[in-house]
């Protein structure tokens, strides 16, 4: 029998791909290379032929649920559809064979792209100053805290230590704080679901940097205090820091500079709906304010009378990429951004309206621990003795991606739904059918989901504790 | 405007009611402030006008040229088939697999990629890949002080890419610079303070450098050995792990990624027994379902920061899957013969176009030292030559500002078009 590994499906000579053939005088390796820098024994990859590598891939992607296979409600992963006409930009020969060192005058096009984006980005926000260079979301955030940083460094004020934190944020804020050089501290919620804002006022002081703030909430919750909560900050001279993951119920209904952010990511493979490729490539463009705009990181794309330039803003914070940002996904995200207009508002009211719906309908049988309306994704609870792990299995059993389970963590057996606005009536109707399904069930059934996927539950712990991660 | 919901006005007016509210703005009332009057962008394009404006601007563009830049992006050939996979819906639009039993396309191409990865670097732990190549070198740089217990300070030379050395400068580094002379970095007059030392081969300048003696001297200082290798390199070239290095990191884009005018690429990190822990991101292993199926899962989770928050390895929450998928059946068409033929053939023309260069009164910048297919060629005036390529309807070298120009040579490059780029340097230079 096969093994299910692409390496044991061949046999020592076979090739998958042949190459143009020599058409210089071969240069002896042995001969241009230090003795001892050769390779002795030959890597142990596949050998295989093309037919088989097809093969082989398209019978794996089988085995894998994405947006256009299944409805896949994964709370704070704005799972929408992936329009191809992206793709089709992002395959464009001009910007696909585009090498990165070209001088600007060769790259205007891609050049002009940015700018664009950037410019977007900023009438979206409210925020006049944009980089697109940190490549995913968590490194929008790093960007945004190294920039804040950079900016008391700036002023000598030493005293800035410490990150707050609301207890329902995602775990890469705390993480970013650390990874900054900054101490963070936890703030608690009041009994809606959003930052207790007397306990901020206690906690606010001199050393206080920043507080990272995810609006709407992980909860689905619009943090309704966010003005005071700015003015609380900016009082005691710190900057009010928003995580954008959730931009998809602000997007033409709020600007987060209106309510006093100060700087914030994108996640525009989120809210602009690029594709998200099994965990990646992403990108976490970041907006911010006048005062932190010198602080960002190199470079930012400047117009002026010859046209497009690359610019190391005078205060970097230095780089955060290799060259310029994931600059496929931010074609994309300009592209989908063009083919919407002021009209992007409706994606988000539909988001709202489709989250809200879901929440009515399983209200009742599950537990909604916030009064509503939720925003663009809604937080529930199973009933009672039943676990938020047995029910996204048995989602899985009815052809649902499952929503995102325990978290946020201030939930106990969270389970996050988030629609989006791609998503139809009936799609949703056959959805909240399988939750009130699957709440009847007893446990012992349950916990035998899934019985029709590609695999049963896995023993996760075996992983760790017996640890083979390679061929 | 290109509409991609399903909304008709019945349903909206059902699923108001259902929600018991009076209209959409009814479910935005506890928002303030609200944006009044609409955002201020462009009207909204149909896919057919916008994909116009795309072709427009990719035709401000100069692409579609013969390109001898290199720099840490190369210019080398993809497959088909590369496409074709990663085009597939089920890898594009899938997102981190958090639900193993409905992922396992994208986890059993991570434990592939893992496994190209140590195959090629010869050290047994890789992770699924993080942005790029020069994070995967600034997080090294991190990785290095979480395992010796010092503060983050490396060695590194000129040899190291500047712009991975910029991005380990962000992230709070401190850097200790290394002497280099004749092409080659000097590990002699390495600090014992040291939490890592860096060497790049080939470094930036295509020089193949001593990774053994980087190793020896970081193991002497009690620091880690850090390897930035190119992974096409190491289908001809001895893998770090078997030169002592701890750890290799490296771009992965001349494995079946597009230029893309700098990214999405992926870096790979991979390293040696011990130092698993220490790895940021994610990591896949294999393991088998409650049947006894073999399967894979994301495991050490307790490494990350949505488990560990503020006392994570990074910050790093996705991987570059996609692009790590696109590496992963690139390495499973080209197999190991086929990789060492793009380096072979690579080297072939570079050393080529060096000679000829040379025979046309050009002197390389490091003529001693072992180059593979990028080089540093003397030039008093690179802006000039490469306005001269340009015309001739080529992409030159990078001018490296020091009258040189650095440039690089795939399996791509024609006969004919190095013999045209020596013929318009010959005249221009």
């Amino acid at each position: 029998m096969l093994g299910n590994l692409i390496r044991d499906r061949g046999r020592p000579g076979r090739r998958g791909y042949t190459l143009p053939k020599l058409d210089v005088q071969k240069t002896d390796l042995e001969k241009v290379l230090p003795e001892g820098s050769l390779r002795r024994e030959k890597p142990g990859l596949a050998e295989v032929d093309e037919p088989t590598v097809l093969r082989h891939y398209t019978n794996l992607s089988r085995e894998n649920w994405g947006i256009d296979t299944n409805f896949y409600p994964l709370g704070s992963c704005t799972m929408k559809h992936n329009p191809r006409a992206n793709e089709a930009a992002a395959a464009a020969p001009g910007f696909a064979g585009l090498h990165p060192s070209q001088p600007a005058t060769q790259v205007q096009g891609a050049l002009k792209v940015m700018h664009e984006l950037q410019g977007f980005l900023a009438e979206i926000s409210g925020l006049p100053a944009v980089s697109l260079q940190p490549m995913a979301g968590a490194q929008g955030e790093l960007t945004s805290i190294l920039m804040i940083k950079r900016y008391f460094e700036d002023g000598g004020d030493g005293e800035r230590t410490t990150v707050l934190v609301p207890s329902t944020a995602h775990g890469t804020n705390p993480a970013t704080a650390s990874m900054a050089g900054f101490d963070s501290e936890e703030i608690g919620l009041d009994e809606r679901g959003c930052v207790d804002v007397a306990e901020l006022r206690e906690k606010v002081d001199g050393t206080t940097a920043a507080l990272m703030i995810t609006n709407p909430n992980t909860c689905g919750v619009y943090e309704r205090n966010i003005a005071e909560i700015a003015d609380v900050l900016h009082e005691a001279g710190a900057f009010l820091y928003m995580d954008g993951a959730n931009m998809n119920a602000n997007v033409g209904r709020v600007r987060p500079a209106d309510a006093g952010v100060d700087v914030m990511h994108f996640n525009l493979h989120k809210t602009f709906s690029t594709p998200h490729g099994g965990g990646g490539p992403g990108s976490g463009a970041i907006a911010c304010s006048a005062v932190l705009a010198p602080f960002r990181p190199d470079p930012v794309v400047e117009k002026d009378r010859d046209g497009y330039a690359l610019v190391r803003p005078g205060k970097t914070i230095g780089r955060v990429a290799g060259f310029h940002g994931n600059f496929g996904v931010i074609l994309k995200a300009w592209n989908y951004i063009k083919m919407h207009g002021p009209e992007l508002k409706e994606n988000t009211d539909l988001a709202v309206l489709n989250a809200n719906y879901v929440r009515a309908r399983l209200k009742g049988t599950y537990r909604i621990p916030y009064e509503g309306p939720c925003k663009h994704e809604v937080v529930v609870q199973p009933p009672k003795g039943k676990k938020a792990l047995d029910i996204a299995k048995g989602l899985i059993d009815h052809g649902f991606h499952p929503p995102t389970v325990y978290f946020p963590l201030v939930v106990k057996e969270a389970m996050l739904i988030e629609p989006t606005e791609t998503e139809s009536k009936e799609t949703l109707d056959d959805f909240v059918g399988a939750m009130l399904e699957l709440a009847e069930m007893g446990p012992e059934e349950l916990e035998e989901a899934p019985t029709n996927a590609p695999t049963r539950r896995l023993d996760e712990a075996r992983a760790a504790r017996k640890l083979k991660a390679r061929w | 405007m290109a509409r991609f919901t399903p909304h008709t006005e019945a349903d909206i007016r059902e699923m108001l009611d259902a929600i018991g509210a009076g209209s959409v703005d009814d479910l935005f009332a506890d928002v303030s402030p609200k944006l009044e009057g609409e955002l201020d962008l462009p009207p909204a394009l149909s896919e057919y006008e916008a994909l116009e404006d795309v072709r427009r601007l990719a035709g401000e563009n100069v692409a579609g040229l013969p390109i001898f830049l290199g720099a840490g992006a190369y210019d080398r050939i993809t497959p088909s088939a590369v496409g074709a996979i990663t085009s597939r819906g089920e890898f594009l639009t899938s997102y981190t697999p958090y639900q193993p039993e409905i992922s396992q396309g994208t986890l059993h191409t991570i434990f592939e990629f893992q496994s190209v990865i140590s195959e090629l670097t010869g050290l047994p732990f890789s992770n699924a890949s993080v942005y790029d190549g020069a994070n995967a070198v600034a997080e090294a740089a991190l990785m290095t002080a979480r395992q010796t217990k010092r503060d983050p300070k490396v060695a590194v030379s000129k040899g190291l890419n500047p712009r991975y050395r910029e991005v380990i400068e962000t992230y709070g580094v401190e850097i200790v610079e290394l002497s280099y002379n004749n092409g080659t970095t000097d590990f002699s007059s390495v600090p014992d303070d040291v939490s890592g030392v860096f060497v790049q081969s080939p470094n930036y300048f295509g020089i193949v450098e001593d990774v053994r003696a980087a190793s020896e001297v970081a193991r002497g200082a009690g620091a880690l050995a850090v390897a930035v290798c190119d992974p096409i390199s190491l289908a001809v070239l001895e893998a770090p792990g078997n030169l002592g290095a701890d750890v290799a990191v490296g771009e992965t884009q001349p494995m079946g990624m597009p230029l893309l005018f700098g990214g999405p690429y992926a870096g790979y990190m991979a390293t040696r027994q011990g130092l698993v822990r220490q790895l940021p991101g994610r990591i896949c292993g294999e393991t088998t379902d409650r049947e006894g199926k073999l399967a894979y899962v994301l495991t050490l989770r307790a490494r990350e920061q949505d488990i560990r928050r503020a006392r994570a390895n990074s910050n790093i929450c996705t991987n570059q899957a996609l692009t790590a998928l696109a590496a992963t059946v690139y390495a499973s068409l080209m197999g190991p013969e086929g990789l060492r033929e793009v380096a072979e053939l690579s080297t072939s023309k570079a050393h080529y176009l060096a000679g000829r260069l040379q025979e046309a009164g050009f002197d390389l910048r490091y003529p001693d030292a072992p180059f593979l297919w990028e080089f540093a060629v003397e030039m008093p005036d690179v802006g000039r030559v490469d306005e001269a390529l340009l015309e001739a309807g080529i992409v030159g070298g990078l001018d490296l500002g020091d009258g040189a120009m650095l440039v690089a040579v795939t399996e791509k490059r024609k006969k004919e078009e190095l013999d045209r780029f020596v013929e318009v340097v010959k005249d221009a230079g």
